[in-house]
């Protein structure tokens, strides 16, 4: 029997159609088919001005926006050759540590509810709050924050912010023991995930898998590690691997990294180094608004910047961050003008997508679900 | 403020493993390389690619196990318009590389390198959608983005931004 799972099913996380081939309950072939929530944001971004395309950057993937502005800015940086400030890369790295948190709590909660543990969502999202307030406060929104700009950052944090983070911070690790306390040890949630939809470490090479997903198998890649971006060679953290590549070994990935990710906020706030914010390039750097109303050339750059833009070196380049979900990179090819020419994103989810199949197949209905979640799925992500 | 010039002569980048291992195997296969901006690029024949690909994912001493991307770029309206890329990355060397096959706008087609990485399945069909280029010996060469019965591949330069409508 030809079963349609999705596009408006609860455990898609979105707008995931998922064919299945099933005998009884058992599934025998498995076919994701995506393109739901395609709006051609990579055509969109050749008709902008390169800082016009920080915004779209945001709406790819809604849990982890700053992930997707330093992705994309660290490549324009690259073309233009540009020296970022070390507060700006502090600040950029503390920002991208929390996102990762709130997206891995977005995570966390609709996981376990996918699997039938109602409370840890609530649980979950009483943290998500603080973050997203956190996030209101230094750049304005809660959620499509286009917080990081070509050459450093919008704003400087607001007076009581690292005050906040800090109180976050120290709360933060009690909280996921509460999380743990509700779900590592529990019978239920093991023989849920434990040996479900298992996936070994040569076919998530082959798949393309990253991430959580490609860790969980036991492989040793991290990039903020292995490929240090935006200053992250300054920063200890660990990197946790899973043995199994099932669902249980992803979920306890995710969850050591709550406990980095808040090891290397804690280390932002400690060493959050003081000067500017934005790189010294009035050509690129929109000028201090209190230099526009004293200085005559701040204003020229100002207008020339948002009418015409910046014109960007030709060349291309790849940049790849660690993003919540995996390997997210971006690829801009620049022609000399001030719209960058190409701009790819490759999604980290689209290829963890590829790996459920391999996932599945053979197992019951009720694992498709767990194998969903467990990989993190994105749809806005996929689809660009 | 600007980087440094871009590295385009052969011999100055043998050194890098791709290259070397490349050039070592057939020198014909390599029409240019370029190092700008710490990013190694080559470009391969277009009937190379699949071979050159499974080189670099079995070379013994700097394995580029891991395909990261299959994306393309539209050079509308020059006679080599497309240029299909392909992005490695070598997990246990933490070395990147790009591949690069250049291809003309009438019927654009390569080999598909599915057979070397699996994973190359959604990221060439997404190529094929929104660029129309063709992938032989692809297990399912369907679009993957837009609906069945799209016509044209909006990523192509001459697909206006508005679409058709």
């Amino acid at each position: 029997m030809i079963l349609n799972m999705g596009p408006q099913h609860p455990s898609t996380h979105g707008v995931l159609r998922v064919l299945l081939e099933i005998d009884g309950e058992n599934v025998v072939r498995m076919m994701p088919d995506i393109g739901y929530l395609h709006t051609g944001i990579e055509k969109t971004c050749e008709a902008k001005f390169y800082q016009q395309v920080v915004p779209l950057t945001d709406r790819i993937d809604y849990l982890c926006p700053m992930t997707n502005n330093l992705c994309y800015v660290l490549a324009v940086e690259k073309l233009l050759g540009l020296e970022i400030p070390p507060r700006a890369q502090w600040l950029r790295v503390m920002m991208n540590e929390l996102t990762r948190i709130n997206s891995h709590l977005v995570w966390l909660g609709t996981h376990a509810m996918d699997i039938g543990a109602m409370t840890v969502f609530l649980y979950c999202f009483r943290e998500r709050e603080d973050v997203l307030r956190l996030f209101e406060a230094i750049s304005g929104q809660r959620m499509m924050t286009s917080y990081f700009r070509v050459g450093g950052v919008a704003l400087d944090a607001p007076l009581d912010f690292f005050h906040r983070v800090k109180k976050f911070a120290d709360r933060f690790p009690s909280r996921v023991d509460e999380y743990e306390g509700l779900l590592t040890g529990n019978p239920i949630w093991k023989m849920r995930t434990k040996g479900v939809a298992k996936i070994s470490a040569e076919d998530a090479i082959a798949l393309g898998a990253s991430g959580p997903t490609l860790r969980g198998s036991g492989v040793d890649i991290d990039l903020r590690r292995d490929t240090p971006y935006s200053g992250y060679e300054n920063f200890k953290f660990q990197v946790p691997l899973g043995k199994e590549g099932d669902v249980f070994d992803r979920y306890m990935c995710r969850v050591r990294e709550l406990r980095e990710s808040i090891g290397i906020v804690q280390q932002a706030l400690e060493g959050m180094p003081s000067g500017p914010i934005k790189a010294n390039a009035p050509q690129v750097v929109l000028p201090d608004r209190e230099k526009m109303k004293t200085e005559m050339e701040a204003l020229i750059y100002h207008f020339k910047i948002i009418t015409e833009g910046f014109a960007v070196p030709e060349g291309e380049v790849y940049q790849a961050v660690e993003s919540p979900r995996g390997e997210m990179g971006y690829y801009v090819v620049s022609d000399g003008g001030p719209k960058p020419y190409r701009v790819h994103m490759r999604s980290a989810c689209l290829a963890n997508m590829q790996c459920l199949p391999i996932m599945c197949e053979g197992r019951l209905i009720a694992d498709v679900v767990a194998a969903i979640g467990s990989i993190d799925i994105v749809l806005g992500e996929i689809d660009r | 403020m600007a980087p440094g010039p871009a590295v385009v002569d052969i011999e100055q980048l043998k050194e890098h493993p791709a290259v070397a291992r490349l050039v070592g195997w057939n020198p014909q296969a390599v029409e240019g390389v370029k190092f700008d901006r710490e990013e190694m690029t080559i470009t391969v024949v277009r009937e190379a690619i699949r071979e050159a690909c499974a080189l670099l994912r079995d070379d013994p001493r700097c394995p580029f196990n891991y395909l990261s991307d299959v994306t393309c770029v539209d050079y509308y309206p020059s006679d080599l318009r497309f240029e299909v890329i392909y992005h490695l990355l070598s997990i246990p060397n933490k070395e990147r590389v790009r591949l690069k096959v250049r291809l003309s706008g009438e019927m654009p087609a390569l080999d598909s390198v599915t057979s070397v990485w699996p994973s190359a399945n959604y990221f060439e069909r997404e190529v094929f959608d929104l660029f129309g280029v063709r992938f032989n010996g692809h297990p399912y060469l369907r679009r993957l983005l837009m609906p069945e019965n799209w016509e044209g591949h909006p990523l192509r330069k001459d697909y206006p931004v508005e679409g058709y409508r």
